[in-house]
């Protein structure tokens, strides 16, 4: 017997801290990040300060940036593409994911093209879309979702071929609705499968968005970095990544995280 | 598998399904079950036919626990009409009233079969079936689930189907015991107890799957 007391006490500590995804950070990772900036601001007095700019002058440059709005207006610019592209890839790579997991025939027709668009160069789709659509917000998204749909397909394929047929006969015992049945024994088994679908669909969407930005449109993060390349203001650069990063922590601390907290305490309860 | 196989059960009664493994017994009590619906024949229950029939209590040879359901949904979720208090009532009476929001990893093996138990009861169809509930069990949970087994036997007195390769376990639970072999199979030999469950000690326990023993040995023969 694993344990003698009745866990119904930690299950609801647990599930108090909903939400709280700052909560359960330990010392050390608290620590990480502060770490880092220490080194920085080493490395930066040791350079001169015209290749690398101290922390100070970076969370200055950041402020100024904030107070003339250009910055809050380029991050919705990308976070807005990012989010469509996200939402629609997700979508339509779920579907394909589910079909081609469910159907064998399909499978085999159409896995060898998820294959081809798993092995898609990124640059190259981006350049299609703009030669043939010309440089649009409808190209920069569409090129964003072409590279992620495979790869939420595979993830979520996988998850459809790793349904457990024992828990399937359970649903036939017990005489399940086709509702029912997907809602109690198909979708948790899938969860998992979605949320490493859209954890690594964040990271790529975000890096994409960045280099097909600074390839073609009219502002954003990506824009404007290509800006301060062209004049060589390191400083711009690094104020736009490290709100960048604010941002992406941000979204795995406080949507992801708590998100897999949520769905996924069932294996993490000791 | 099956031809020209015929099998009746009265209601209340424990009849034991025992035949060496492979001979179609489980493969009986999933139609029985209505989990096969794929074959030429008729299954009633009561009267109405088994795949339309409200579904029996099964019992399967793991415990068969949704992993991401606590006790309670893991009864209210996937058996049709029962509410959080009913699946309380169950959870506690198979004896894990404490656990009634544990998750089934957080519970022994033989706390999970219970559980298995208390939602094959929540089924709340008077007719049990048993796919080889004890298997891989040690003797000491094996004891206490066909204890219980007995106790629920006694109160809710519903007809059970169990399957089983253990002549142990017919001696156990069983009034009737029903020998399953040949292909297609065929009932080879049945036999009666009628020495009632609850008088049965452990010497009338040996001296009967002794009697399924010989008899199965005849029926070979």
């Amino acid at each position: 017997m694993r344990s003698s007391e009745p866990p119904s006490a930690t299950r609801r500590a647990s599930h108090a801290s909903w939400g709280g995804g700052w909560s359960r950070l330990s010392t050390l990772e608290w620590l990480s990040l502060p770490l880092l900036v220490v080194i920085w601001h080493i490395v930066a007095v040791v350079m001169s300060s015209r290749f690398l700019p101290l922390p100070l002058d970076v969370a200055r440059e950041i402020a100024e940036l904030v107070a003339s709005g250009s910055l809050v207006v380029d991050f919705a610019k990308t976070l807005a593409r990012a989010t469509i592209g996200f939402v629609v890839a997700m979508a339509i790579g779920l579907v394909l994911g589910l079909v081609l997991g469910r159907f064998r025939p399909a499978d085999r027709l159409f896995g060898p093209w998820v294959v081809v668009g798993l092995n898609l160069p990124a640059i190259v789709v981006a350049i299609a879309c703009y030669i043939w659509l010309g440089l649009t917000e409808f190209a920069l998204i569409l090129a964003v979702v072409i590279n992620k749909v495979p790869l939420v397909t595979t993830t979520i394929r996988e998850g459809v071929r790793s349904f457990e047929p024992d828990f399937d006969e359970l649903a036939d015992a017990f005489r399940l609705s086709t509702g029912q049945r997907l809602r109690v024994i198909h979708a948790p088994q899938l969860i998992p499968f979605i949320l490493a679908a859209a954890r690594t669909g964040i990271s790529l969407i975000w890096k994409i968005v960045l280099v097909f930005e600074v390839l073609g449109s009219d502002g954003g993060v990506g824009f404007r970095v290509g800006v301060f390349f062209q004049f060589f203001d390191i400083k711009g650069v690094l104020a736009y990544t490290i709100v960048f990063i604010l941002v992406v922590i941000a979204i795995e601390y406080l949507v992801l995280r708590p998100l897999e907290h949520r769905f996924l305490r069932w294996r993490d309860t000791p | 598998m099956f031809r020209d196989f015929r099998l009746s059960v009265p209601p209340g009664e424990v009849v034991a399904l025992i035949g060496p493994s492979g001979v179609g017994k489980t493969t009986l009590l999933r139609l029985i079950g209505g989990v096969d619906t794929d074959f030429d024949g008729e299954i009633l229950i009561e009267g109405q036919r088994a795949n339309l029939a409200p579904p029996p209590g099964f019992v399967f040879q793991d415990a068969r626990l949704l992993p991401w359901f606590d006790c309670v949904d893991n009864l209210c979720r996937v058996v049709a009409g029962i509410d959080a208090r009913r699946a309380e009532d169950l959870i506690g009476r198979v004896g894990l009233g404490h656990y009634a929001h544990a998750y089934p990893r957080q519970m022994s093996g033989g706390m999970q079969r219970r559980l298995g138990l208390a939602r094959a009861l929540a089924a709340n169809s008077r007719l049990l079936l048993l796919d080889e509930p004890f298997v891989s069990l040690d003797s000491v949970l094996v004891g206490e689930l066909q204890t219980l087994f007995r106790s629920v036997i006694a109160e809710e007195k519903p007809t059970v189907i169990l399957v089983s390769h253990d002549p142990q376990d017919a001696a156990r639970l069983a009034d009737r015991v029903v020998l399953l072999g040949g292909r297609p199979v065929r009932i080879a030999t049945e036999l009666v107890f009628d020495l009632p469950r609850d008088q049965r000690g452990p010497l009338d326990t040996v001296r009967l799957a002794q009697r399924i023993v010989e008899a199965s040995q005849e029926a070979v023969a």
